[in-house]
């Protein structure tokens, strides 16, 4: 067995429109994309709006199927209708609003509301909530209603409700696209969290640069096809490239690619603050 | 006399109810004709609950609010006329398009000010320019829009009237770095050829630094800073402790001028940046 979690073979996706009996309209969103994800890893995918990442998203967990190719988590084909909610069980995925992903009146209870329906026994969904909300630091508010909790506090509660049901896997289509700054921060320091200590493997989807720049290897996807496919440093490390497709860098890593016109050439670029100020501290000096 | 001027504003949520929440705490500032002013603040701190005051669709719990020396909540019959000049963009406002066609949806404001059809023609083809709408779109149902171009569509529908004050809630949530850029591009170039002021809320500090003259920080329900962007931006351990932070490029250049270098405190943007760093290096 190899070490591969996810693997995408080749697939191609289209979304029709159909007008009365025919096709009336076809566009391509995924064109012939391969690429494997191993067990563990901490990926981000980039990409402008309709690149395809978010139909890449819901393939993942069998929410869509590809038009031609393959998908295999853990040795199981998402075309394999008998199988697919095993698959449902090992990838998790979580949501932008996290209004929209919560059903209960009590954090306890709507964490409890994927174990349950799993079937497992009071007992252990005791136990299996409780653990979630600890891995997502919300235990304390337990028993709160959550509309009562902050934007940042629901993500972690929408999280918490996956990671009860004990997945391998946890895809994040835009999770902080709706929070504030400390929400964010809330949210992407639980999901390391769960990728370093609990080995969920994770697929991060966002626009933000900053969070991207924190995974162990980024896919930027173009118009249904791969752009790049490398870790952050690399790929950030592209200005010119990554701006003709509309997408950007952190400024870390901006304002050294502009110093370029009085003789800065750095191959690699910062990727965060510290980074940034001990090069310029360097170069100042020099 | 200031465009919007808010005195003493105070707003308590379900009174006498368990629930009963301070939500604005008195809140005094002026605003000027033709200001573009940033909002920031975390989620509960009261920035929405206050932008629904500044055209009367929340009612103070106490303290008013003047729009060129009006209080709009004086008189009833005045609050549809106060609308009129007081757009307010919502979060995610393509959920709002309604009507059969594009045209038809960004023409409905305009119409209801009782404007005559040629009036009306010139305003939504200056409107869909100015939101950066195709003008073939105008003839399609919103509904065959893509999300970025609804939203486009749904803006057009509130500056089609035309309002001395345009609020945008989180005009960009969920748009790509380019879709963001060109957004932000066209607000503000809204804002310079009218002259009109326009409240941008926003949780980018990038977004409100390059574009906001100056900027309200909210928190608890309180106005805690009003007051030109590059001063704002400079007080890091003020904002960080409400949970807010100054764009990455400001935290790099103030962390550089404290170590001593020749750095002007609030560089805000990439571009000022790059001026002061460009003296340093060659020096």
């Amino acid at each position: 067995m190899n070490n591969n979690f996810i693997e995408v073979k080749n697939i191609s996706f289209s979304y029709r429109e159909y007008d009365g009996e025919t096709t009336s309209s076809e566009t391509s969103v995924i064109k012939d994309l391969s690429f494997n994800v191993k067990k563990g890893e901490f990926l981000a995918l980039l990409g402008h709006n309709g690149s395809g990442k978010s139909t890449l998203a819901k393939m993942f967990n069998g929410m869509l199927s590809p038009d031609s190719g393959t998908i295999t988590v853990d040795g199981i084909s998402s075309a394999d209708e008998e199988h697919i909610y095993d698959i449902r069980s090992k990838v998790g995925l979580v949501l932008q609003n996290p209004d929209n992903q919560i059903v209960a009146s009590i954090v306890e209870e709507d964490v409890a509301f994927g174990p349950e329906n799993l079937g497992i026994s009071p007992a252990e969904i005791r136990q299996r909530v409780d653990e979630a909300l600890k891995a997502v630091d919300m235990y304390a508010y337990k028993d709160f209603a959550p509309h009562k909790l902050s934007g940042g506090q629901k993500q972690r509660i929408a999280i918490a409700g996956i990671i009860a049901m004990k997945p391998d896997c946890i895809v994040l289509d835009e999770p902080t696209a709706m929070l504030d700054p400390k929400g964010r921060a809330e949210v992407m320091q639980t999901i390391k969290k769960l990728n370093k200590e609990n080995n969920i493997t994770i697929i991060l989807i966002t626009h933000y640069m900053d969070e991207a720049a924190q995974a162990d290897r980024v896919i930027v996807m173009d118009n249904g096809e791969m752009l790049l496919d490398a870790p952050p440093r690399d790929v950030f490390s592209e200005v010119s490239l990554l701006k003709e497709h509309g997408l950007d860098v952190p400024q870390s890593a901006e304002i050294i690619h502009m110093l370029k016109d009085c003789g800065v050439n750095e191959e690699k670029l910062p990727l965060n603050v510290e980074e940034c100020l001990d090069l310029l501290t360097k170069l100042i000096n020099k | 006399m200031s465009l919007l001027e808010i005195k003493n504003l105070t707003y308590i949520y379900g009174i006498d109810t368990p629930f009963e929440k301070k939500a604005l705490d008195d809140v005094t500032l002026s605003i000027e004709q033709g200001e573009f002013i940033g909002v920031i603040g975390h989620t509960g701190s009261g920035k929405s609950t206050l932008m629904q005051m500044l055209n009367g669709l929340l009612k103070p719990t106490s303290g008013s609010v003047y729009l060129n020396g009006i209080d709009i909540n004086a008189d009833k019959k005045n609050i549809r006329d106060i609308r009129f000049k007081v757009g307010l963009v919502f979060q995610y406002p393509e959920h709002q398009l309604f009507d059969e066609t594009v045209r038809k949806d960004i023409a409905f404001g305009p119409r209801n000010m009782g404007l005559d059809e040629t009036e009306i023609g010139k305003r939504v083809e200056s409107a869909a320019q100015f939101s950066g709408l195709r003008p073939d779109l105008l003839e399609k149902s919103p509904f065959e829009l893509s999300g970025g171009e609804k939203r486009r569509a749904a803006i057009a529908g509130v500056i089609s009237m035309e309002p001395d004050v345009v609020i945008f809630d989180e005009p960009t949530a969920g748009l790509d770095p380019k879709g963001r850029n060109l957004l932000l591009n066209q607000i503000y170039n809204y804002h310079k050829e009218k002259n009109k002021t326009v409240i941008l809320v926003s949780h980018s500090m990038e977004d409100i630094a390059m574009y906001a003259q100056k900027v309200l920080v909210m928190n608890n329900g309180r106005a805690e800073l009003f007051s030109d962007t590059k001063s704002v931006f400079s007080q890091v351990e003020k904002l960080e402790s409400i949970g807010l932070r100054v764009p990455q490029v400001t935290a790099i250049m103030n962390e550089l001028r404290k170590k001593g270098y020749d750095v002007p405190y609030g560089v805000l943007t990439l571009d000022q940046a790059h001026d002061v760093l460009k003296k340093l290096i060659t020096k």
